[in-house]
């Protein structure tokens, strides 16, 4: 959600060398004595994330850290979906042993350490920017490669058993719908194309298949691409349980192709050479076809969650401008489900 | 009530200050902040330019669509199209539903966003 990030206002100079000092005494239990905190630099953060860089010497560390932490002031309460820093970190963990590429996770915040909740990670260097990623000469041979890596990382994903440590919820494409339903009514907005989507989803939702740990957010935007392609997965706050086509459909909803609508997988790829790698590496087959309702119900749950940020504006909540003006991104999706409907109605 | 300037001139003269004259003095939250204040004042003036007669032809084409009483309002329209569709009366089978429903997308887009992809896909289809 490229309009939630912020470049972060600088914190007053007294604190951030009390920061600085909480880091350091931090990283030298994990580094050893010799451990400096050179430099910390807030990168950017939506209400729910912090994201601070930190530059080390001394001891066996390495030169660049990234700390990912809870907002210390605000009382902007993480999304109700969030599964909270430690148990990301946990499915971090679980993803790097499944061969997923991700950040190492080095230490998880303690209550003791005085910094709240959140872990430090590796650096890992690359881009995020999607429309960089689709339009700059430098990520060709990323672009051509990212199908079937994202296929790999993503049957990856979907075969790691947590058992029950971290429980999350169990939430099936019905679930989904009728919890964005409930949103959508509870809004009084009156839009009358997502009611035909959701009358339409309903009577045609499938059966769901074995659920698995879905990463929740997988899209371009929350991965770090390199030259050569996926260089890690990141952004786990929204994993739950769930149906293995809803990760795989929502990099496909058109609001996250940022433009390039012609290429249905992300504004880059094709859907069916991920869905090949997909399965070659142990995930279900999956045809486009079955791509289709959770690439509606992708468009229905960005339109609601637009409307949701207008109404948090609406209701003086978080009265900016740019919640404002989320509210008439919701036509948007409009065009998306009407356009999606249509192709049902040929199918 | 005079018009001079009107309230068109007056938006485009907020817009002009905010692009030329705030945004280059602004940077990090405050600098995005004024991006997303300059767009919101290009959407108030399609807006301002277009929703009379897209309201208009909406409404035309409702009445049409519903077979209601000329005088229904709009919003009262646009409730009675929502109950007829939760309840299975008007589905996606509906050539005129459907026509309705994508014309109506096509004037909201282009006011709210202009250069969104499925617009220019939308407006070359049949």
């Amino acid at each position: 959600m490229e309009l939630l990030f912020f470049p972060l206002i600088v914190a007053k100079m007294s604190d951030l060398q009390e920061f600085r000092q909480l880091l350091q005494t931090v990283l030298k239990r994990v580094y050893g004595d010799k451990l400096r905190v050179d430099d910390v630099n807030r990168l950017s953060g939506g209400a729910s994330q912090e994201t601070w860089l930190m530059n080390l010497s001394g001891g066996s560390a390495p030169e660049t850290l990234i700390l990912r932490r809870a907002p210390q002031r605000s009382q902007d309460a993480p999304s109700s979906a969030a599964i909270g820093l430690p148990n990301e970190a946990k499915i971090i963990g679980y993803a790097e042993k499944a061969g997923v590429p991700v950040p190492n996770v080095v230490y998880v915040l303690q209550e003791h350490d005085g910094l709240g909740e959140g872990y430090f990670m590796s650096r890992v260097p690359g881009e995020t920017i999607a429309r960089r990623i689709l339009r700059e000469d430098r990520y060709a041979e990323a672009r051509s490669a990212l199908p079937a890596q994202c296929g790999q990382a993503l049957a990856g994903i979907h075969s790691i058993g947590i058992g029950d440590d971290p429980a999350l919820n169990l939430s099936q494409g019905l679930d989904q719908l009728s919890q964005y339903e409930d949103f959508y009514l509870s809004l009084g907005a009156c839009r009358p194309i997502f009611d035909l989507a959701m009358v339409w989803l309903r009577e045609n939702a499938p059966d769901p298949l074995t659920p698995v740990l879905l990463h929740g957010d997988f899209r371009l935007g929350n991965i770090m691409v390199d030259e050569t392609g996926l260089a890690a997965v990141l952004d786990w706050e929204l994993c739950h349980l769930g149906d293995p086509r809803e990760d795989i459909a929502w990099m496909c909803t058109n609001s996250w192709r940022f433009g390039n609508i012609d290429k249905r997988l992300g504004g880059f790829g094709d859907l069916e050479h991920l869905l090949d790698a997909y399965a070659a590496d142990g995930g279900p087959v999956i045809s486009p076809k079955d791509i289709d309702w959770w690439e509606m119900m992708g468009s229905v749950k960005w339109g609601v969650m637009c409307m949701m940020m207008y109404e948090s504006f609406r209701t003086g909540a978080e009265p900016t401008v740019e919640r404002a003006a989320i509210g008439r991104r919701v036509s948007e999706t409009e065009m998306d489900l009407i356009r999606l409907l249509e192709a049902q109605r040929h199918a | 009530m005079h018009d001079q300037p009107s309230v068109r001139e007056l938006v485009q003269a907020v817009k002009n200050f905010v692009d030329e004259t705030a945004m280059p003095e602004l940077t990090g939250r405050a600098g995005f902040h004024a991006r997303v204040a300059s767009n919101v004042l290009g959407t108030i003036l399609r807006d301002i330019d277009t929703r009379f007669e897209a309201d208009a032809s909406e409404k035309t084409r409702l009445l049409d669509l519903l077979e209601a009483p000329a005088d229904t309002s709009l919003s009262k329209l646009n409730e009675d199209l929502r109950q007829r569709i939760r309840a299975g009366e008007l589905t996606i089978r509906s050539d005129d539903l459907m026509r309705h429903l994508k014309m109506t997308a096509i004037d909201q887009l282009k006011v709210d966003q202009p250069n969104y992809s499925a617009l220019k896909k939308a407006i070359e289809e049949p």
